[in-house]
């Protein structure tokens, strides 16, 4: 059950709003719309938002973001269409009733972070919990907590009024995060930070997400933004939705013109990361083999370098042909493992740092997640084709043509040590 | 009259008809009007009377204290030289009726005219209804009112609160309206996206963000209402404003300085101490300290796991 269901909405201003949706329907536009004195603000906007994911709504100025979101927790009424929050469809509820949904389900950040000036910091975030009806002490833990989360342990008795630009906007996390919901609904909400604290509040938000298991509805007009936190992106103009699909998809498959030149100017380093330009190694080698079975596996899979991994699919080190083929003729018992050199970086690393990293190694770049788990690996060659077109470079060989015995590192219950 | 000369308009009699109104309210509401004239005027001078069973030395170091804990001892030392004054120029008892009425006019007033402007700030067609009345209220002659108050309630001091009371009502109204009005529309769109309750949002986030220009207004309300009070004089209530009324009719300079001078001490006093309830101050004052100081020791508790 997707988390968040929009369906067909329209959000028009004016006197009697739905003649608009009617005359929208029938063909008319928006300005045709205008000169009858009414504003669509939002037209026909369908998506579905999954459980524990980040997803973006990007566009310029004006093309009805603030709208739509606003119609995800009734803050505006939808003109026609619904949205269905966890199955329940909330454009019938009653005031009770929505306001349940607002306590229970989602909360809201906001662009300019809309604390209370006259209640510390503490109050602030506990706001939500104090609608609810929660009793003080409870409050405060809880409020306390959800501070830590986001960087402010201690900050709980300041005012507003002494914090920076960033600290209030987390605040205005945490008081999101204290209420507890699974959903949270974001309206430009770095969009007043300046760039360094953004990029902070970036990286800092999507751990949380991770950590916490939030789903959460982003708005931007930040494309980079858009593109850095967005499991998926829905491109609006005009109030319409122009496309809807992952970073890549966006950038590589554009619907139409507008989409395309919107991307064109996007750095493809900043925005891909190490997951999308990663390959499956060939072949790795268990961590108990000599050089006879690397030496084996080289010459089937031509290859001149060679993962070497343990058990748990950590990164054991890595051996070139050239020395298992020394090591095989003066019959050495250990493998020649090269380690010092061997460089590593995390899968949502963005191209372009990690072109400092490859720059500085002749070994491939090993991807492992943070458990130190290996995920995949970019040798030099795919790195440079990523760089110049942007797009992830296969080497057309799948894992699966790997040979008995060896393991892949998508696949654990196979690693079996020759 | 003869200006009706050279005119087809044709004369209406406005001023007949309302002297018709307050006749016929007079004549068939009498008992009414006694009762009420007679309930209001014991609860003023049972006001009035408190405020003169005190004292005039603990008066003055109780409003001189009243004004270190909203705004400064320096303020607390001017006021209470002020003070101090006007019990010198033997102004004290009518400065204390005079100050019974604004007190009491003014709550009254706030009570009326908060809750009005609430409604009118949250209802367009109340707003529309509430502002040609307030214009209505505030343009017309102050002395307008103590005609029609003095022939329905009888001479003392029931018309002279009840005019001061319309009088001085409109500026509540209006920047009770404006304050909410003027609330950050995020800060309340945030009140709704957790849930809260219209009520919850209104004493959480609304009145409390509108509190500077709701004081404002309540400074202008007493504002109004103390030079209200003065004219009252001339409907027969007590206060600096029958001595001043009396120093006209007797050309006796001596008693207006004495009794003017007493007026602007009581202006000076309430609209710092006001403006200190509402404004900038607020921050430094010992109210906001205490608060802040209880939210330290929370968060302390909280941290320390107590
Ligand atoms: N309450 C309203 N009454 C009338 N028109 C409105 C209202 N709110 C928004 N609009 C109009 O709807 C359109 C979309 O506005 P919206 O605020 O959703 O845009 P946005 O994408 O959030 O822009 P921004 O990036 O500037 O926040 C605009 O043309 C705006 O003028
Ligand atoms: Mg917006």
């Amino acid at each position: 059950m997707p988390a968040i269901e929009a369906n067909e909405v329209f959000k028009i201003f004016g006197r009697r709003p739905e003649r608009g949706v009617r005359a929208l329907q029938e063909g008319k536009t928006r300005e045709d719309l205008r000169k009858q004195g009414l504003t669509a603000a939002v037209i026909d906007a369908s998506f579905t938002v999954d459980p524990g994911e980040i997803f973006v709504v990007m566009g310029l100025s004006g093309s009805g973001k603030s709208t739509l979101i606003r119609t995800v927790n009734r803050l505006l009424d939808p003109t026609a269409g619904s949205v269905v929050i966890d199955g329940t469809d909330i454009s019938s509820l009653d005031g009770a009733a929505l306001r349940r949904v607002r306590r229970e389900k989602i909360s809201m950040v906001f662009q300019h972070f809309a604390l209370l000036p006259h209640r510390t910091v503490g109050e602030n975030a506990a706001y939500g919990l104090k609608v609810q009806g929660l009793n003080r002490s409870d409050r405060e833990t809880r409020a306390e907590e959800a501070l830590g989360m986001v960087g402010l342990g201690g900050w709980g008795a300041s005012m507003p009024s002494e914090l920076s630009g960033g600290m209030r906007q987390r605040v205005g996390l945490a008081r999101a995060l204290a209420a507890g919901t699974d959903i949270m609904l974001m309206d430009e909400a770095f969009s007043a930070l300046d760039p360094l604290i953004r990029r902070e509040m970036q990286d800092q938000l999507i751990d949380l997400q991770q950590r916490l298991d939030k789903t959460i509805l982003f708005i931007t007009h930040d494309l980079n933004e858009a593109m850095r936190l967005g499991d998926h992106i829905a491109m609006m103009r005009d109030g319409r939705i122009e496309q809807i699909g992952t970073a890549e998809q966006i950038l590589n498959n554009p619907v139409n013109n507008y989409v395309a030149e919107f991307v064109q100017d996007v750095d493809r380093t900043r925005v891909l990361t190490a997951a999308n330009v990663m390959e499956q190694p060939v072949a790795v080698l268990g961590a108990g083999a000599g050089p006879q079975a690397a030496h084996k596996l080289m010459r089937e899979h031509q290859l001149s370098w060679l993962l070497v991994v343990n058990r748990d699919r950590t990164v054991h080190g890595l051996v070139w042909s050239h020395q298992v083929a020394t090591a095989v003729r003066e019959g050495q018992e250990d493998l020649p493992l090269y380690r010092d050199g061997l460089r590593f970086t995390t899968p949502d690393t963005t191209l372009n740092d990690l072109f400092v990293d490859a720059a500085s190694s002749p070994a491939p770049l090993v991807v492992r997640d943070d458990d130190g788990h290996l995920v995949g690996v970019i040798p030099d060659v795919t790195l440079l084709t990523a760089m110049a077109n942007g797009q992830p470079a296969g080497n057309g060989q799948s894992p699966e043509s790997a040979p008995p015995g060896i393991q892949t590192p998508t696949d654990p219950s196979t690693a079996e040590v020759i | 009259m003869d200006d009706q000369e050279g005119t087809f308009i044709p004369v209406i009699e406005v001023g007949e008809w309302v002297e018709g109104r307050v006749d016929w309210l007079t004549g068939n509401f009498r008992e009414a009007f006694r009762t009420f004239s007679d309930l209001l005027g014991t609860l003023i001078n049972g006001l009035i009377d408190a405020l003169l069973f005190v004292p005039p030395d603990l008066m003055i170091l109780l409003l001189a204290l009243l004004g270190f804990a909203l705004r400064s001892w320096q303020f607390a030392l001017g006021s209470a030289l002020g003070l101090s004054a006007v019990v010198a120029m033997g102004m004290w008892e009518a400065a204390m009726q005079t100050l019974g009425i604004v007190v009491f006019a003014t709550v009254v007033a706030v009570l009326i005219a908060v809750p009005i402007g609430v409604l009118a700030a949250r209802n367009r067609v109340v707003s529309n209804i509430t502002r040609p009345v307030l214009d209505f209220m505030q343009t017309m002659p102050a002395f307008v009112y103590l005609v029609p108050a003095v022939i329905l309630f009888g001479i003392g001091f029931v018309p002279g609160l009840l005019s001061t009371i319309v009088f001085a009502l409109p500026p509540g109204v209006r920047l009770t309206e404006l304050g909410i009005r003027q609330v950050d529309a995020e800060t309340v769109e945030a009140g709704q996206a957790f849930g809260a309750t219209p009520r919850q949002i209104l004493r959480g986030i609304q009145l409390p963000l509108a509190t500077p220009t709701i004081m404002a207004g309540v400074n202008q309300v007493i504002m109004l209402a103390l030079s209200m009070a003065v004219i009252a004089g001339m409907a027969g209530a007590d206060g600096l404003g029958k001595l001043i009324v009396e120093s006209i009719a007797r050309l006796n300079v001596g008693l207006g300085a004495e009794a003017g001078l007493s007026v602007v001490v009581l202006a000076i006093y309430l609209d710092r101490l006001t403006a200190a309830i509402g404004g900038s101050g607020a921050d430094k004052s010992l109210g906001a300290m205490i608060r802040r100081s209880k939210g330290r020791s929370m968060a302390q508790r909280v941290t320390t796991g107590i």
